[in-house]
């Protein structure tokens, strides 16, 4: 593995090191918990160990009496918070299950008390002594279990609203030369950010501070408000770094207001660190998945009929689905296409955004379909590919703003030796093992969301950029430090960056991949605004106004060309001509096809997201292609990935360095949801069982020793002022279809359920 | 986490005084109001999950400078009971002479945990059965006796095939206690009625009826050290799990041969991640001798091993695997250049 920044392409920024890099090696960087507290009360949440019924006593006597205790909540004395609506449904929550409001129990995890001691040791042991006596009603676990009520998705999910289908399926596909139809499936899948979910809440007055991780400081702020009935501009989130999060800390949970409420009732700071057996139950997770994928193609690989059936699991009390049809019926061209995705409700916690959420299970559905196609009409999978490549996806007839993924193929083919895989499956013995190539298409939505931001430029050139973004190891910090430097013409450590505070210019979730594209296409407006106002003071002149007008662009504020080109400033010169010496703006950014209540939303912490299959008259995805070398034991059948390749084009990459990074972590996640994550659910209770890091399995550097990523220049102007079309969420689609194809060339078995374990595999 | 008292004990007397002063021998050993710290990897884990619940915890720590030397005599070994582990499988002579025991070491958990766990504490580790970690669920016999076993109908992919009852499935977790037993190691003892030494396959119990005993360690009983007769250079460990590193063995195999002029005088083997307790399975292992070696015997060995045993829901994979786990230890193992 190579680990030195990679160089630049066309279209690339400069690899600077990671801006908060020294702070995070040395432990500077102050992640929500480390927050210091005045005279804090710590609190320590105790849970339901059934998943449905009632709790018929709770006796908190005992925990009481424990030294150190000072009070203990459960539904019986917890104030009643006002509902929370659910975060896909147009409000903030993840759920609108809100414990401690009854004695009703509807997901095993449950809240059903909260200790509150002097130390977080007493607050533990006090949690122990809590005793509930329940009713406890048969719960339905999942798929196979007896009770699930399944329905559509569209009708029920707010964001899901077409079923995308064109042409006659069923009559293109009973009348193909060549036939395929195959189920799959995805297990329950969690997060497990290395930081635990930790909130701490602080009263001043009437003013609420928040210290919590989040990829949603906004969102937070007005939830939390919401529920607690007050002002939204009496909470402050703040939180400078996210240890880790993909998705699970992006809508609020229910824990928050129940601190809040707790810290307000006690009249001092409360902190909570809930344990990471708990974290599996108080947030979202990836529910499991099934599909059913039918292909009809022409002998010589031209797809002609193709329908992709989802179904996903949900809490009974929330609608939450991912709906990834609506990537899947668009990647490859095909003039029959039909989908259906539906909602399969169980006894569980209500699911959530997961990295990548719809791609990664839709895509191993219909990335495995092409592999066992190509397979059928024996024609190279890559090649397949390529017959279908589309320039306009199927269902709107909308030209793709760009699509590189054959480039992708070609050049990964070459970095990765395709050419020399034996395309008949289990030909290729080394010793004990048997070695397998497999690859797959990468593809994420390229979306981006309304953001605002405040920049400040001195005359000594130093900068302070403003904006409630969020570090979620993404590099924002770095690359919008980036992208002012870049704007502004200064040196890129005179720029001082402030993001995840919700006091400051609103910036959409750190989630769907829209952060670089969003704030960075903020940041770069303001600059421009600034550049307007330094140019204007050197070269008064109507002319220049007026031209600015006709010139307005998807930003709200008329930008010069001047101000928009890369003419330098002189920064002596226009102060002195202003007679200041410091300059300040602030601007709002909308992409195009905004609906027009973004700002308002906005600033009421909620995002209005644009992009992807959703725009007018284009789709904008970014692109990619994996590849993955498989050895599998012939004794013990034990899976091991030598090598693995990721080529990607992604738009602008801002910075090669901290994208690398990105897309390497979204690998080696991709190889995990292959072969190590899974969720295991005991049925008879609908209860997680391996809910720690010992026995949730992702993987070490043993099970990954070569990931290669290799990121193609691509330049797109229809997208966003920055020319970014995202990448977190990149890497790590796919991937499982890779592994499994691999798998399939190595041993000529197809595996069609994840996660790949050695006893699944019969060679 | 329940508060404890906590004593270093700076001898071993120290300790057997401090231990020995309220333990009981039949009650489970999450009940035991004593128990020693060593590396704490297990214990430590156990008490934040409120499983183990000791009022007092006796630091053995001390005891490291007289307990954790390694004594390779001729053709014998000698290990401390303090040894780390890692110190252990880094040991040349070890790992010349016992490529097994470097090897089980190498392989078991990670390097910052082998960097404080010691070999005592190491076999004492407990299983790693996921009911009976989790307070919340009532039946498990091994914390409750007489409650039930939650494993059993359970999720139980990782429990035992070996060694279990009806009581209780859940998996001794260790890899060094299978090199042990394989190459008949000797188990040092000391207590307060002075020191013993039993057989280390004498030391783990079956769950039987009472799962909630698991050693044959009296009350405030200390392992003082292990030794080993005779050399084993050409011996192996098979270590076959989810990832490759940091993980518990579904099926493991511990494999020592003496083999002359191509022919078997003498073979053990051991499995581990599939029984209840440090499994040696010497009626297979008994195949080997006098014979000249092949793969067809090394499949009757794997065979044999597993006749008695008995899957469950999602564990009954782990018959097949196991024998495939010791076919493969058995090849490497003769085929080694030593």
């Amino acid at each position: 593995m190579t680990t030195a920044a990679p160089e630049p392409k066309a279209n690339m920024g400069q690899p600077i090191p990671r801006y908060d890099a020294r702070a995070k090696v040395t432990g500077k960087a102050e992640y929500a918990a480390d927050m210091p507290l005045v005279n804090p009360a710590f609190a320590y949440l105790v849970t339901s160990s059934i998943a449905k019924g009632r709790i018929d006593t709770i006796n908190v006597a005992d925990a009481k009496g424990v030294r150190g205790v000072i009070d203990v909540f459960t539904h019986e004395n917890s104030e009643k918070l006002e509902k929370a609506k659910l975060f896909s449904n147009g409000g903030y929550a993840s759920t609108t299950i809100q414990p401690l409001s009854s004695n009703e129990i509807s997901e095993e995890g449950q809240i059903i008390a909260i200790v509150l001691a002097e130390t977080f040791e007493a607050a533990r042991e006090a949690s122990y002594r809590v005793k509930a006596t329940y009713t406890a009603a048969a719960p339905t676990s999942g798929f196979d279990s007896p009770g699930t009520t399944t329905a559509p998705a569209k009708g029920q999910v707010a964001q899901f609203t077409e079923d995308a289908k064109v042409g006659d399926f069923p009559k293109a596909f009973e009348g193909a030369e060549v036939r395929l139809s195959a189920e799959y499936e995805t297990p329950p899948q969690h997060h497990n950010p290395l930081e635990l979910f930790a909130t701490s809440c602080v009263w001043h007055g009437d003013s609420l501070t928040i210290y919590e991780p989040s990829q949603f400081v906004h969102g937070l702020k007005h939830g939390v408000a919401t529920q607690l009935g007050i002002d939204p501009d009496r909470v402050r989130v703040i939180n400078s770094y996210v240890g880790g999060a993909f998705g699970c800390k992006g809508s609020m949970t229910p824990r928050t207001a129940i601190i809040a409420s707790l810290a307000r009732r006690l009249r001092r700071p409360v902190k909570l660190v809930a344990t990471r057996d708990q974290g599996f139950n108080i947030a979202t997770y990836r529910a499991e998945t099934q599909h059913r994928v039918e292909l009809g193609a022409s002998k010589n690989g031209k797809l002609v009929a193709l329908r992709h059936e989802g179904w996903e699991i949900s809490s009974r009390a929330d609608a939450y689905a991912v709906g990834g049809t609506a990537t899947t019926t668009r990647l490859y061209d095909c003039p029959n296409v039909e989908s259906l995705v539906s909602i399969v409700r169980a006894d569980r916690n209500t699911p959530g955004f997961m990295r990548s959420p719809a791609e990664v299970p839709y895509l191993f559905a219909l990335e495995s379909a092409m592999d066992e196609l190509a397979h059928q009409l024996r024609i190279d999978p890559i090649e397949l590919r390529r017959i279908n490549d589309a320039a306009k996806e199927p269902i709107g007839g909308k030209p793709y703003t760009s699509r590189a993924m054959m480039q992708c193929f070609d050049e990964g083919a070459k970095a990765f030796g395709w050419a020399g895989r034996k395309s008949e499956p289990k030909s290729t013995l080394d010793g004990d093992w048997l070695v397998g190539l497999g690859c797959a298409a990468t593809c994420y939505p390229t979306h981006m969301a309304p953001s605002a931001a405040r920049v400040q430029l001195r005359r000594d050139g130093r900068v302070r950029v403003e904006i409630a973004g969020h570090e979620i190891g993404n590099g924002a910090y770095t690359v919008i430090a980036q992208a002012a430097a870049e704007r502004l013409d200064v040196p890129v450590d005179k720029v001082s960056v402030f993001i995840g505070d919700s006091d400051l210019p609103p910036a959409p979730v750190a989630g769907g991949s829209t952060s670089t594209a969003s704030t960075c296409s903020a940041v770069i407006m303001v600059c421009d605004q600034i550049r307007q106002k330094l140019f204007k003071a050197v070269m008064p002149g109507a002319s220049l106004i007026d031209r600015a007008k006709e010139t307005v662009g998807v930003g709200q504020t008329p930008i010069t060309q001047a101000a928009r080109s890369n003419q330098p400033l002189d920064l002596e010169k226009s102060f002195d001509a202003l007679g200041v010496s410091l300059v300040e703006e602030y601007g709002e950014w909308k992409p195009e096809g905004a609906p027009p209540d973004s700002f308002r939303a906005m600033h009421k912490g909620q995002v209005r997201m644009v992009g992807g299959s959703d725009m007018k008259d284009k789709i904008a995805y970014a692109f990619g292609a994996e590849f993955v070398e498989i050895r599998i034991n012939r004794w013990t059948h034990e899976v091991r990935v030598p090598r693995v390749l990721g080529v990607f084009a992604g738009g602008r990459i801002m910075n090669p360095r901290t994208a690398r990074s990105q897309l390497l972590g979204g690998l080696i996640w991709g190889v995990s949801s292959a072969l190590h994550e899974g969720t295991e659910i005991d049925e008879r209770y609908a209860r997680y069982v391996n809910d720690n890091l010992a026995d949730y399995l992702v993987p070490v550097n043993a099970d990954t020793p070569s990931v290669e990523v290799i990121m193609l220049s691509e330049q797109d102007d229809q997208i966003n002022p920055a020319g970014v079309k995202g990448i977190g969420e990149l890497g790590n689609v796919g991937t499982n279809a890779a592994v499994c194809n691999a798998i399939f060339n190595a041993t000529g078995q197809r595996i069609r359920k994840l996660p790949v374990r050695l006893e699944k595999i019969e060679t | 986490m329940r508060p404890f008292t906590y004593f270093r004990a700076n001898d071993p007397s120290a300790a057997l005084q401090a231990l020995g002063s309220s333990a009981t021998a039949n009650n489970p050993l999450v009940e035991a109001e004593s128990q020693a710290l060593a590396g704490g990897t297990t214990l430590i884990d156990l008490m934040k999950l409120d499983v183990m619940r000791p009022r007092t915890l006796v630091d053995i720590n001390p005891l490291a400078s007289a307990w954790s030397a390694v004594d390779l005599g001729n053709g014998s070994l000698r290990l401390g009971s303090m040894a780390l582990m890692s110190d252990v499988a880094d040991n040349p002579g070890v790992q010349k002479n016992y490529p097994v025991i470097a090897d089980t070491l190498k392989l078991a958990a990670s390097a910052q945990l082998r960097n404080m766990a010691t070999l005592g504490g190491n076999v004492m580790q407990r299983t790693r059965c996921s009911y009976f970690r989790d307070t919340s669920y009532e039946a498990c016999n091994k914390r409750n006796p007489g409650s039930g076993c939650a494993a059993m109908d359970g999720v139980n992919r990782t429990h035992a095939v070996l060694g279990t009852s009806d009581q209780c499935i859940a998996t001794y977790p260790g890899d060094f206690a299978q090199a042990m037993i394989a190459l008949d190691a000797t188990v040092e003892i000391v207590g307060r009625s002075g020191p013993r030494s039993i057989a280390f396959a004498e030391l783990h119990k079956a769950p039987g009826n009472s799962p909630q005993i698991e050693t044959t360690l009296a009350p405030g009983e200390l392992i003082s050290g292990f030794a080993v007769q005779g050399a084993w250079p050409r011996s192996v460990y098979m270590k076959a799990r989810d990832r490759q590193s940091y993980e518990f063995a579904l099926a493991s195999a511990a494999v020592a041969l003496d083999v002359q002029s191509g022919t078997v005088r003498g073979a053990r083997v051991a499995v581990g991640g599939v029984a209840t307790v440090p499994w040696r399975v010497r009626e297979a292992e008994a195949l080997l001798k006098g014979r000249p070696f092949d793969e067809q015997i090394a499949r009757r060995v794997a065979e044999a091993a597993f006749s008695g045993a008995r899957g469950r829901r999602h564990n009954e994979f782990k018959i097949d695997l196991g024998k495939r786990v010791i076919v493969r230890a058995l090849l490497q193992a003769a085929s080694m250049e030593i």
